[in-house]
C-alpha cells in the first residue's frame, strides 16, 4: 500500500509529499503523523509540499488539518516550498491556514523549526 | 422571390458617372465625407459601384454570402476597418452605403417610369442588397473596434504588472491603476512566481498609484497577501495615502493582519530590519 514517509531527524519529524495526493493517501498520512508524533514525542514537525502543484478542495482541508493537528500534538509544524497555484487555490477556497507557520524552502523552514523550539 | 432585371442592372451600368456625382453629394451633404480626401472618396465609390455591377453580372441575387460578391465583401471589410482605425463612428461607415440608396433610386423612378408594379418590385431588391451591405460593413466595423479594444487591455495587461526586486530578498511590486479581478489575478501570479524563482522573503506592494481603494481592491490584496504568507513570505503593503486610509476606515474593512507603511521607503526599511540586514551594510 502507498504511504508516505515520515523521517525522523533528531528531535524534528519531516514529511515531505513527493506524489500526487489522493484522498485515502492524505488520510493515512494524517493517521500515520499523529501516531508518530505521538511515539518519538517529537518537538518540531515540518511538511514539505513543494512537489504539490495541484490541490483540490479536500486535499486543502486536509493539509490544513494535517498542520492543525501536530501543532495541537504540541510539535512546531511549518509548511513550506508551497508552489503558487496551490497558494491561490487555497485562498480561493478560503483556507488561509491561520496559526500556521510557512516557509520558503525546507533549509529556512528548518531554521524557523529550531528557533521556534528554542535552539540555535 | 424576383430577381434583378437585366435592364436594372444596365441601367447603373451606363449611369455610373451620374450615380457616382450624386452619390458623392449625399456623403458630403451628410457630412459622411469628412476627413476622408476627396480623391480617395471618388476612388472608393467608383470601386465600390464597379464591384456591385460585377456582381449583378455574375448573377448571385440578393444573398451577398455568394461567391460571386467576394470581392464586394473584402472591399466592404478593408473600408470599414480602416475607417474604424481612422476613427470614424459606425453610422458614417454605414452611410457611406446607405447613401447609394437616394441616387440609385432616382435612376430606376426615370427608369421605370412606365411599369410601376416592376418599379417597386426592383425597388425593393436593390433596397435588400444594399441593406445587406449596410449591416456587413457595420459588422465588420464592430469587430475591428473590438479587436482594438482588445490588444489596448493586453497591453495594458502587460505593461502593469512589473515585479522590482529592490534588495536581496525583498521584491517590489508598484500598482498603477485600478485593480480589477483580471488585473488582480495576473499581478498575484507574476508576484508569486517571482517570489519561488528568486526566493525572496518579504513583498512589498506598493498602492502608491492606485487611485481609490474599495472592497473590492482590498479584498484583492487581501487574498495576495495571504497566498504570500501561505507561501512562507512576509507581505508588506506600502503608499497608503491619507485618503485611502479615511476609506479604508470609514468603508469598516478589516486590514487587521497587513502590515501597512505610508511609502515605500519606510516599508524597505522595515524590511531590511526584519531580514536581519543594516540598510548600509550592503551598499
Amino acid at each position: 500500500m502507498e504511504r508516505i514517509p515520515i523521517l525522523q531527524m533528531g528531535e524534528f519529524l519531516l514529511v515531505t509529499i513527493q506524489v500526487d495526493m489522493h484522498d485515502q493517501l492524505a488520510l493515512r498520512l494524517q493517521d500515520d503523523l499523529t501516531a508518530r508524533i505521538d511515539h518519538t514525542s517529537a518537538r518540531g514537525v515540518l511538511i514539505d509540499i513543494s512537489a504539490l502543484d495541484m490541490v483540490d478542495s479536500f486535499i486543502g482541508r486536509m493539509i490544513a488539518s494535517i498542520s492543525g493537528l501536530s501543532r495541537i500534538m504540541d510539535a512546531e509544524t511549518v509548511l513550506v516550498g508551497m508552489q503558487p497555484a496551490v497558494a491561490i487555490t487555497l485562498v480561493e477556497l478560503g483556507l488561509t491556514l491561520p496559526g500556521v507557520s510557512t516557509a520558503l524552502n525546507v533549509d529556512r523552514g528548518m531554521n524557523l523549526l529550531r528557533q521556534r523550539v528554542g535552539r540555535p | 422571390m424576383a430577381a434583378l432585371q437585366n435592364s436594372t442592372l444596365e441601367a447603373i451600368a451606363s449611369n455610373q458617372s451620374q450615380l457616382i456625382g450624386d452619390w458623392i453629394a449625399a456623403l458630403e451633404a451628410n457630412g459622411a465625407a469628412r476627413n476622408i480626401k476627396e480623391q480617395d472618396l471618388r476612388q472608393e465609390t467608383r470601386d465600390f459601384l464597379q464591384l456591385v455591377v460585377d456582381g449583378l453580372r455574375s448573377e448571385s441575387g440578393g444573398n451577398i454570402g455568394a461567391a460571386g460578391w467576394e470581392e464586394t465583401r473584402r472591399f466592404l471589410e478593408k473600408l470599414s476597418s480602416s475607417r474604424a482605425q481612422a476613427g470614424q463612428e459606425s453610422h458614417q461607415t454605414a452611410y457611406f452605403i446607405f447613401a447609394l440608396k437616394g441616387p440609385l433610386f432616382t435612376l430606376l423612378q426615370s427608369h421605370y417610369r412606365e411599369q410601376p408594379a416592376l418599379l417597386a418590385e426592383q425597388l425593393w431588391e436593390v433596397s435588400e442588397l444594399l441593406d445587406a451591405f449596410g449591416l456587413h460593413t457595420i459588422r465588420t466595423y464592430q469587430k475591428t473596434r473590438e479587436g482594438v479594444i482588445k490588444r489596448q487591455q493586453e497591453e495594458l495587461l502587460e505593461l502593469s504588472t512589473p515585479v522590482v526586486k529592490l534588495w536581496d530578498g525583498v521584491l517590489a511590486l508598484p500598482l498603477i491603476g485600478t485593480l480589477d479581478s483580471q488585473r488582480s489575478q495576473t499581478v498575484m501570479e507574476s508576484l508569486l512566481q517571482r517570489i519561488v524563482d528568486t526566493g525572496s522573503e518579504i513583498a512589498i506592494i506598493d498602492i502608491t498609484g492606485v487611485p481609490t481603494v474599495d472592497t473590492l481592491v482590498a479584498q484583492h490584496l487581501l487574498k495576495t497577501v495571504t497566498a504570500i504568507r501561505l507561501m512562507g513570505a512576509d507581505c508588506i503593503i506600502s503608499g497608503v495615502r491619507p485618503q485611502i486610509a479615511q476609506t479604508i476606515v470609514h468603508l469598516g474593512l478589516d486590514l487587521g493582519t497587513l502590515t501597512t507603511k505610508s511609502n515605500l521607503a519606510d516599508a524597505l526599511k522595515l524590511a531590511l530590519t526584519r531580514l536581519g540586514n543594516r540598510p548600509d551594510e550592503r551598499v
